[in-house]
């Protein structure tokens, strides 16, 4: 956070350099139960972005007053609001949506998207910095989530966006198109549980070969780096803290 | 290795032996030719034409795998790919379209098999992989039982219960007979019990698997199934005939990967298959349950053979061994 970047670079980090699915591994669990259908993860991407956008500037103009102890709490606090808000909407325009999506809408409140970068950008930047990282962190997580249900719901269900209309329906009540149905057999596991850590892997590995020929490390589970408590960490730069122990496992894994 | 008159001192392996993972695969393969010839007989030349698109696919998959997109040294040679197909095809009705059974060998050699390393460390059996994954993705197909006999035309016609399907159901039962040459339905390669016994005693002649994994396997499912039907024997002959159980007992529970080295995991892996399936059978949604409890113990495996380790010579007891050191 040293250095000040450009808010264009606010923006557009969150979209494919920092992803935050498939680059920070945030947010996997809404993304492997949402990416189902796209109708589902566009609607998830969608509303999971305007609480990320809302919440961000919120917090932002707020982060002089917040206490540092009880941040947290105060973040869901601001979170829970906005996700109530836009819960409350989505039942009033696109019921099927909040059908589809369940208990994952109200779950955004927990989402670690959101609390991310609610600990780690918004809480120390201005207002409109706040606000573009949060829309490109909301574009990067439904690019993910999108990418991912494409894959999963051509092969998993034989359909393109099936569904739409109940999306579309709220910009134009007339469209009756609702998306593409091509196959009779699909492999149907890809819509279940373990086709989702399936795809998941694959995509993760398609990015990580990405960055890789960029000349960026590979996505890491473990590590300081991309985790959004590491500046209060207790134990983050001691021998004890997740780098530590990375950096560990690496050397056996070189010396062996 | 003493070479007539000269005494080489060499590094360690001292004591050498001819068989390879060539020739323990060909073993198996040779084994399985009997339930390959049955399945023929029973289920019409479809069977051999699934049996041949699968092992087919599998080389395939192994050799275009390791050379396109993993850029390794290719292990096609060993003959494993064609068991994983075989094994893999023994699994399915012979009505099954052939795109399906591709399906599964992609799925079972390039994500459960390479994607894991290849051969030797892939964490589950990738036939039962492929056969679950299949099961979960095409449930018509995969549940659409040719009965014997029906020759080549009419599949759709021909379809009825397998007999685990009807002893849930308490419908009538093939004759036992019958069940014990595999003139039943059910999948290609499970049906003839007698050709897979064969198989399973070439095997364990060869010395490519010990008997103590199917024996342990089946040995608790008789002993599960006559205290479930409270002693009924012909309720427990037709529990242990029918279904996939030996095919699995022989074939599959005895992968080298994924079963234990030591004898006494062997024994807790067969029982813990023998559990799970008859667990599976008897209180489950689903009729047949022997290709989820090996892949179940198959993911325990290392868990058992981590506490069934043999201790070395000499070495004490545990509980003196913390005694003495409490002492001092």
């Amino acid at each position: 956070m040293a250095e000040k970047k450009s808010l264009g670079y606010e923006f557009s980090k969150g979209i494919i350099k920092e992803n935050p699915v498939l680059r920070l591994v945030l947010g996997t669990c809404p993304t492997l139960a949402t990416s189902v259908s796209v109708t589902n993860s566009i609607g998830m991407g969608i509303a999971a972005t305007l609480v990320l956008m809302c919440s961000n500037v919120v917090i932002s103009l707020l982060r002089k007053v917040i206490p540092s102890k009880i941040r947290i709490p105060a973040y869901i606090v601001v979170i829970a609001s906005f996700v109530t808000i836009v819960q409350m909407l989505v039942k009033a325009f696109v019921p099927a949506l909040n059908d589809a999506l369940g208990v994952y809408l109200p779950l955004i409140v927990v989402n670690c998207i959101i609390l991310g970068r609610a600990e780690a950008f918004a809480g120390k930047n201005s207002v409109p910095a706040s606000f573009l990282d949060g829309l490109g962190m909301g574009i990067g997580f439904t690019v993910a989530l999108v990418i991912m249900a494409t894959i999963r719901e051509t092969i998993g269900s034989g359909t393109f966006m099936d569904g739409i209309s109940s999306l579309t329906a709220v910009v134009a009540p007339n469209a009756t198109w609702n998306g593409f149905h091509f196959w009779e057999t699909p492999v149907a596991i890809l819509t279940m549980a373990p086709g989702g850590f399936l795809v998941f892997g694959f995509v993760m590995a398609a990015a990580n070969k990405l960055a890789e020929s960029k000349g960026k490390p590979a996505a890491q589970l473990n590590g300081c780096q991309g985790c959004p408590m590491a500046h209060s960490c207790a134990i983050a730069n001691t021998e004890a803290s997740c780098d530590a122990k990375a950096k560990e496992e690496e050397k056996e894994a070189s010396e062996s | 290795m003493i070479n007539g008159k000269k005494l080489f001192v060499s590094a360690s392996p001292h004591v050498r032996s001819k068989s390879t993972t060539q020739s323990i695969m060909l073993d198996v393969i040779i084994a399985m030719i009997p339930a390959l010839i049955s399945s023929v007989v029973f289920f019409g030349i479809r069977a051999l034409l699934v049996t041949l698109v699968s092992v087919v696919a599998c080389v395939f998959f192994e050799w275009a795998v390791r050379k396109f997109i993993l850029k390794k040294s290719n292990t096609v040679a060993d003959l494993s790919a064609v068991v994983t197909g075989m094994l893999l095809a023994f699994n399915l009705p012979s009505s099954i379209p052939f795109w399906m059974v591709i399906v599964g060998d992609l799925f079972a050699i390039v994500i459960v098999k390479q994607c894991f390393g290849g051969i030797g460390q892939n964490f589950v059996n990738p036939a039962i992989a492929g056969r679950i994954f299949m099961l979960l993705s095409f449930s018509d197909a995969m549940s659409k039982w040719p009965l014997p006999g029906q020759g080549i035309a009419e599949f759709d016609a021909a379809t009825g219960a397998t007999p685990l399907v009807s002893l849930a159901k308490n419908e009538a039962l093939p004759s036992f007979a019958d069940m014990v040459i595999g003139n039943r339905g059910g999948s290609l390669g499970e049906t003839c019990i007698i050709a897979l016994v064969i198989g399973g005693i070439y095997l364990v002649a060869r010395k490519v698997i010990k008997p103590t994994i199917p024996l342990a396997f089946i040995g608790t499912v008789a002993v599960v199934m006559l205290i479930a039907g409270k002693g009924d024997l012909e309720y427990a002959a037709y529990q242990l005939l029918s279904g996939g159980l030996f095919l699995g007992a022989i074939f599959m529970a005895t992968d080298y990967t994924t079963s234990p080295l030591t004898s006494k995991g062997k024994v807790i892996f067969g029982i813990g298959c023998g559990l799970f399936t008859c667990l599976i059978r008897l209180f489950g949604s689903l009729p047949e349950g022997v290709s989820y409890s090996i892949i179940l113990m198959n993911v325990l495996c290392p868990l058992i053979e981590r506490a069934t380790t043999p201790k070395p010579f000499g070495t004490p007891k545990k509980e003196k061994k913390a005694k003495e050191e409490a002492k001092a």
